[in-house]
């Protein structure tokens, strides 16, 4: 029964994995003969400096979205967490964002973000703002990127979260209630401790979706300015079809799979701790 | 929340006015953008409204770019991914919850090891395997890599965790076989969670860019989100109007499915089905 399935994760996760730290290890331009060069790919990328500022501006960027993207998504869903026909539209128009097409969402921020003829660069001017060079400015443009991708994912985060809080029993709040609790004593100690696990599985995929990022790098800024924004998938992507460098993409695609690996399996560590340690 | 009950005071309705203006005016100009010619774009770029408002954008889109076609390849491989992905969970979910078999622990603990493994990491292999076979720039590359979902698989199993073993006994005892149970019985009682798994993927898989762009470098089986990407040609002074035109054709048939399924869409995305 299992058989399909496993069929074809052997052969489009498990075995693509194995090739690529088998193709790491050689030099080959899709063109001539692939050459052994043992860890000369890993050394090169980590000697030039580029592993090392390829993984920092994804960890920037990871950070940024991650953190960001939660904390407006638990921020919506207390605020809009409410019966009526206006705070459902406000959650539909709020989640909408994860559903549209990356493409479209990423076209429609490079109008808005124009520094010159956007919308964004017109309201700077209202409040007499200095000009932004949102995505050329090579200290702007990341950030920037993360404010879109928070933009398009919150609705996920928030949705998950209003299906957290939906299953925190009443009673409890009530009880609380009775004991004087006021609402900021409340979401501190009935709510949040509740909705650890649900903050845990957000952390988690919001972890590997911002690790995903390419569409907006790609459409906004092509990894630009001065490399500002060439974060992992599309250093790796680069490598491939502008580089012709299977050997040095696959040791990037190798790196980048261990990094994702090892930070997943720490955000779970530590939101299992804190749980547990609550609960002693 | 005790807060459930209450009248929302006036400071949560304008927070959630807020909310609502941030995420629906970005649409709001995609539109009005779209209408606008393209003078009034160059002269004031800014105003709210277009002046002489037309569909001229939308014509040209369709000239640059064969929009039906490129719909109906994404629309294919998007139907395509998500009926695989539910013949195939449906039994891998079965086995996971209903049999017994040495290995079973591993076989669970491998799905989710999938879900940590995103398609960026194996793309340059998969890639190269595809082009090996020349089998780049086909249906193929765009469906067969998404057949089998570990999101899918994993969800069906909880499903069926909650199924009393009772039916699946009472079916074997009549006759029937392990893929009857499957997807005669077990499959409409699952109903909901298939929907939500297959609505998350049909979303997924019509918008993704990534995989096909990758997958192919010429026309034949090009999809939507590929051909509105290629109407902002880099360098040359971009067609707005022509842009934003594209966007609302991209993004309509999501909206109106999201506008249909929303609660289905929600109860797959959240994970609780």
């Amino acid at each position: 029964m299992l058989g399909p399935s496993l069929a074809a994760w052997a052969l489009f996760v498990f075995v693509p994995l194995g090739l690529a730290a088998y193709e790491s290890l050689f030099a080959w331009d899709m063109l001539t003969d692939p050459v052994y060069v043992g860890g000369a790919n890993y050394a090169a990328i980590a000697e030039s400096g580029e592993l090392g500022r390829i993984l920092g501006r994804t960890l920037g960027f990871s950070v940024l979205v991650v953190s960001g993207s939660m904390a407006l998504g638990l921020g919506l869903a207390l605020l809009l967490d409410r019966p009526g026909r206006f705070f459902a539209f406000v959650r539909g128009a709020i989640f909408s964002a994860y559903v549209v097409s990356w493409v479209a969402v990423a076209l429609l921020w490079v109008l808005l973000l124009d520094p010159d003829r956007g919308v964004a660069a017109a309201l700077l001017r209202a409040f007499g703002l200095p000009r932004v060079g949102f995505l050329t400015d090579p200290h702007a443009a990341l950030v920037t990127l993360a404010a879109v991708t928070i933009w398009k994912i919150t609705g996920y985060a928030m949705v998950v979260f209003l299906a957290g809080l939906r299953s925190v029993p009443q009673s409890l709040h009530e009880a609380a209630s009775l004991d004087g609790a006021g609402p900021i004593a409340r979401f501190r100690w009935v709510t949040w401790p509740l909705l650890k696990p649900t903050a845990a599985f957000v952390a988690t995929t919001s972890l590997i979706v911002s690790f995903q990022a390419f569409d907006v790098v790609r459409i906004m800024t092509g990894g630009g300015p001065a490399r500002a924004t060439t974060l992992f998938v599309y250093a790796i992507y680069e490598q491939v079809f502008m580089n012709l460098s299977v050997g040095r993409a696959s040791a990037l695609a190798v790196v980048y799979f261990l990094v994702l690996c090892v930070l997943a399996a720490a955000q779970l560590r530590a939101w299992r701790s804190q749980t547990v340690g609550r609960r002693a | 929340m005790s807060l459930r009950s209450r009248r929302p005071g006036l400071l949560v309705s304008l927070l959630a006015a807020v909310a609502a203006a941030v995420w629906i005016l970005p649409y709001a100009w995609m539109v009005v953008t779209s209408l606008k010619p393209l003078d009034e774009i160059a002269q004031d770029p800014t105003a709210p409204f277009p002046k002489h408002p037309q569909l001229d954008a939308y014509r040209e889109v369709f000239d640059l770019v064969p929009v039906g076609r490129y719909l109906l390849v994404s629309l294919a491989v998007a139907v395509a991914i998500g009926v695989l992905q539910l013949a195939l969970a449906l039994p891998a979910g079965y086995a996971l919850a209903k049999l017994h078999f040495v290995g079973k622990k591993t076989a669970f603990a491998l799905v989710v090891a999938c879900l940590l493994v995103p398609a960026q990491v194996t793309f340059v292999s998969v890639f190269l395997m595809f082009s090996k076979l020349s089998l780049t720039n086909t249906f193929s590359a765009l469906v067969l890599p998404f057949a089998a979902s570990a999101l899918g698989t994993y969800l069906v199993r909880q499903a069926l965790l909650s199924v009393p073993d009772e039916i699946i006994e009472a079916a074997r005892l009549d006759g029937a076989s392990e893929l009857t149970i499957i997807y005669r019985i077990l499959g409409p009682l699952l109903r909901p969670t298939l929907v939500s798994v297959f609505l998350v993927s049909f979303v997924f898989h019509y918008s993704d860019y990534f995989w096909p762009l990758v997958m192919t470098t010429d026309d034949t089986v090009r999809t939507l989100p590929l051909g509105i990407a290629l109407l902002k040609e880099p360098g040359s002074g971009v067609r707005w109007h022509v842009v934003m035109a594209g966007n609302v054709l991209l993004s309509l048939p999501v909206l109106a499915l999201f506008a249909i399924a929303q609660k289905h869409l929600i109860r797959g995305v959240a994970g609780r089905s």
